[in-house]
């Protein structure tokens, strides 16, 4: 069997049935193998740094290893931004690129770039295969890694000419990687000393982040919050790992969190961290953050652990199955005063935004969330729209909310709401974006109209690049520099609407608050292929709460309109 | 405080750029490094002298655990060990000081391996201190050059 096919049979064994990508000359022998193939769909974009974002939406909708495909040189590099956004947010997934011919590699030849050198630091691992008889193996191995331990992307290099050599194809049962072995189950001792501090905590704040979902460990820590009354607040990552619409939820804590939360680690005596790892966005000044609480950290990653907080228990091992573990040994307390204090702070500061007859864009994000009941998968991309896309729909499920939280990728949100829409077609998927990151990847309007792919745009078009200018209007003293998008700020570029028509897609334009509902209805109800709403949003919005960068988390602004 | 740390390592296409690499990218300061293979010539072995506090040192060999490729880490700092450092020194040296550099040579047990007119070349082998301390004593006579391996290191007895 030759190389190329071996690819394609080892992928099936994988239970692999869709690829991302784009192809060129190192890949042909690939590619030819895949115009035969009648199991595995192939999704031409239209840049490869889309083929990755998308391999990572499907990936995060699922669960599943998402792959993507380029060719070697520049191939390769378009893909770069995709992995450093999937390696930062630890999302399983697979890219394959060609790579010239192995005598040629070292020689500058046409297309060579050192893929498996530049992809080093923002990969879990990487392969260049240099005998076909090592290239079943090195799949197996490929896969392993992504989906275990904590997951994250894998590159394998494919120089064109092991495509075309031939061996006999067997793929190994499994994959041995003597360095690697995770741990998982959590040390029972630890375990125990954490369900003490628990039980005898007056103040505990469970701090829940993307390991959560990873782990498939939501219903897991419904059951440990619900039986020992913990309140518990979510990272960026860790959005609808818990339900929003519990009375225990804080929803986020961090930069743009709730003020309920941060008030609440603050004032907490015990932190329980469950997959997530003191991101400086959650921690703010760390020698100020939870400065009275002791902390407990589960975590797969040993790395993570005492890395930014020193733990008092540190816990290695699976989200999941260490809260079962625990859950097992903790009490139901009722921690009235506590709660009591929560709600207190709760009312004081909810989250709220000015509600006039302005198009404000928190409204917009209201509306969504009542047309679609809460149930579509929602996809964003990076900026002001991302904070409140976060904090004005409600999340009660995993895998529901999509982005890029460690790299904050300005294009991931589009390309990944479609892999998303690839992984559950039934569900709908809606990417919240920004005027700005809209058009980092927009060309994949064509990958849309093309393969007939039902995604919605809602672009919050505020004619800026929002977030950044919200920075320079409140530390900058309004000094906007290279933060505004249009013409003018009456001519906002490009005219979104037209845009997608010229594509083939639907484009709908609104300006007024009257008009977002019916829009917004029309767009759920077109299922023939791609939709770009532009929301023309009040310029100058801010979003609220903010923690400046570098201050404590209690130390917050908030909205002075 | 300076930790030898001794990592076995596949010995596969790449791994000291991961491992370089992963000092760089976390800003870890490497003071030395030595590779080599070990008995099984599937296994290289890489010696590494680091130095930073205690959480540093925790963050840097948590880090080298989790790279697949490396299969086991041991941090020297509490063993009991041998180590060594071998250096070759070129010293100026004419025929006035010839004599007394090969005096100096003769107390530390290093070697003369090369001998010219205006230089004369020396091994050293020892530990950290030995080594510098035989440096500061041929350093008046001026040197030339100094080549370093980087130190090795064994745990005594059978372990
Ligand atoms: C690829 C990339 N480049 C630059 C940035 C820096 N950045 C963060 S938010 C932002 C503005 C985003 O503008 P827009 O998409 O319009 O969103 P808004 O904040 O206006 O909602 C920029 C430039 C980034 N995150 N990603
Ligand atoms: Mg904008």
């Amino acid at each position: 069997m030759n190389g190329a096919k071996i690819i394609l049979e080892s992928l099936k064994k994988e239970k692999v049935n869709i690829l991302f990508g784009i192809g060129g000359g190192s890949v042909i022998p690939l590619f030819d193998e895949i115009h035969k193939d009648k199991d595995i769909k192939f999704i031409l974009t239209r840049h490869e740094q889309a083929a990755a974002h998308m391999a990572d939406g499907f990936s995060r909708a699922t669960g599943k290893v998402g792959v993507c495909v380029a060719t070697s040189g520049p191939g390769a590099t378009n893909l770069v931004t995709g992995l450093a956004t999937a390696y930062m947010d630890s999302i399983p997934m697979v890219a394959l690129t060609g790579q010239v011919a192995t005598h040629l590699v070292g020689n500058d030849a046409f297309q060579e770039a050192d893929t498996t050198g530049i992809t080093r630091p923002v990969t879990k691992h990487n392969y260049l295969v240099t005998d076909v008889k090592d290239l079943a193996a090195t799949i197996k191995e490929a896969f392993y890694l992504a989906r275990t331990g904590r997951p994250g992307p894998v590159l394998i290099d494919l120089p064109v000419d092991i495509q075309r050599d031939s061996c006999k194809f067997s793929y190994p049962e499994k994959a041995n990687i003597k360095g690697y072995k995770p741990k998982t189950g959590g040390h029972i001792k630890q375990i125990k000393e954490a369900a003490k501090l628990i039980n005898s905590s007056k103040r505990p704040v469970v701090y829940a982040g993307g390991g959560v979902i990873i782990s498939k460990a939501s219903n897991e820590l419904r059951a440990f919050a619900s039986k020992g009354k913990l309140p518990v607040t979510t990272t960026l990552m860790g959005t609808g790992s818990f339900p929003a619409d519990s009375e225990l939820s804080l929803s986020m804590l961090g930069m743009h969190g709730t003020y309920y939360a941060n008030n609440a680690v603050q004032n907490s005596d015990l932190i329980i961290a469950v997959g997530a790892r003191f991101d400086d966005r959650v921690t703010g000044r760390v020698k100020d953050f939870a400065k009275g609480a002791k902390v407990i950290h589960i975590d797969i990653d040993p790395t993570s652990i005492s890395k930014i907080i020193k733990a008092d228990v540190p816990i290695v091992g699976d989200a999941r199955a260490v809260l079962k573990k625990l859950v097992k040994h903790i009490e139901f307390k009722e921690r009235k005063d506590w709660h009591k204090q929560i709600a207190k702070w709760k009312s004081k500061q909810p989250l709220i935004y000015k509600k006039d007859n302005k198009l404000r864009p928190q409204y917009v994000i209201e509306q969504l969330y009542k047309a679609t009941k809460g149930n579509a998968v929602i996809t964003t991309e990076v900026g002001q729209h991302q904070m409140w896309a976060e904090q004005f729909y409600k999340y009660n499920e995993p895998n529901t909310f999509l982005t890029s939280g460690g790299l904050g990728t300005m294009g991931y949100g589009f390309p990944a709401a479609i892999g998303a829409k690839f992984g559950k077609p039934k569900k709908t998927v809606i990417n919240i974006a920004g005027d700005g990151s809209f058009q980092m990847n927009i060309q994949e309007l064509a990958t849309c109209v093309v393969n007939d792919i039902n995604v919605i745009n809602v672009v919050l078009n505020n004619n800026y690049l929002g977030m950044v200018r919200q920075w320079q209007e409140l530390f900058y003293d309004k000094r906007y520099s290279q933060v505004c998008l249009g013409k003018s700020h009456k001519e906002r570029v490009p005219d979104f609407a037209r845009v997608a028509e010229a594509y083939g897609a639907k484009g709908i334009s609104v300006c007024k608050k009257k008009d977002v509902m019916p829009a917004i209805k029309e767009a759920l109800k077109y299922k023939s292929g791609p939709v770009v709403m532009d929301f023309i949003i009040e310029e100058e919005e801010n979003v609220y709460p903010m923690v400046p960068a570098g201050a404590a988390i209690d130390e917050v602004l908030i909205d002075m309109a | 405080m300076k930790h030898t740390i001794s990592v076995q390592v596949e010995n596969k296409f790449g791994v000291l750029a991961r491992i370089s690499g992963l000092f760089s990218a976390r800003g870890y300061n490497i003071d030395s490094l030595a590779v080599g293979e070990t008995e099984d010539p599937d296994i290289s072995r890489i010696t590494i002298v680091v130095h930073g506090d205690e959480s540093v040192l925790e963050q840097v060999t948590k880090q080298l655990n989790k790279l697949p490729d490396v299969i086991k880490v041991k941090d020297f700092l509490k063993s009991n060990i041998v180590k060594r450092d071998l250096i070759l020194i070129k010293v100026f040296a004419d025929k006035k000081v010839r004599a007394e550099i090969v005096e100096i040579a003769a107390i530390f047990r290093a070697k003369i391996v090369d001998v010219a007119k205006e230089s004369i070349t020396i091994e050293v082998t020892g530990n950290e201190d030995k080594v510098v301390a035989f440096i500061d004593l041929v350093k008046p006579y001026k040197i030339k050059e100094i080549v370093r391996t980087g130190i090795i290191a064994i745990e005594r007895g059978e372990k």
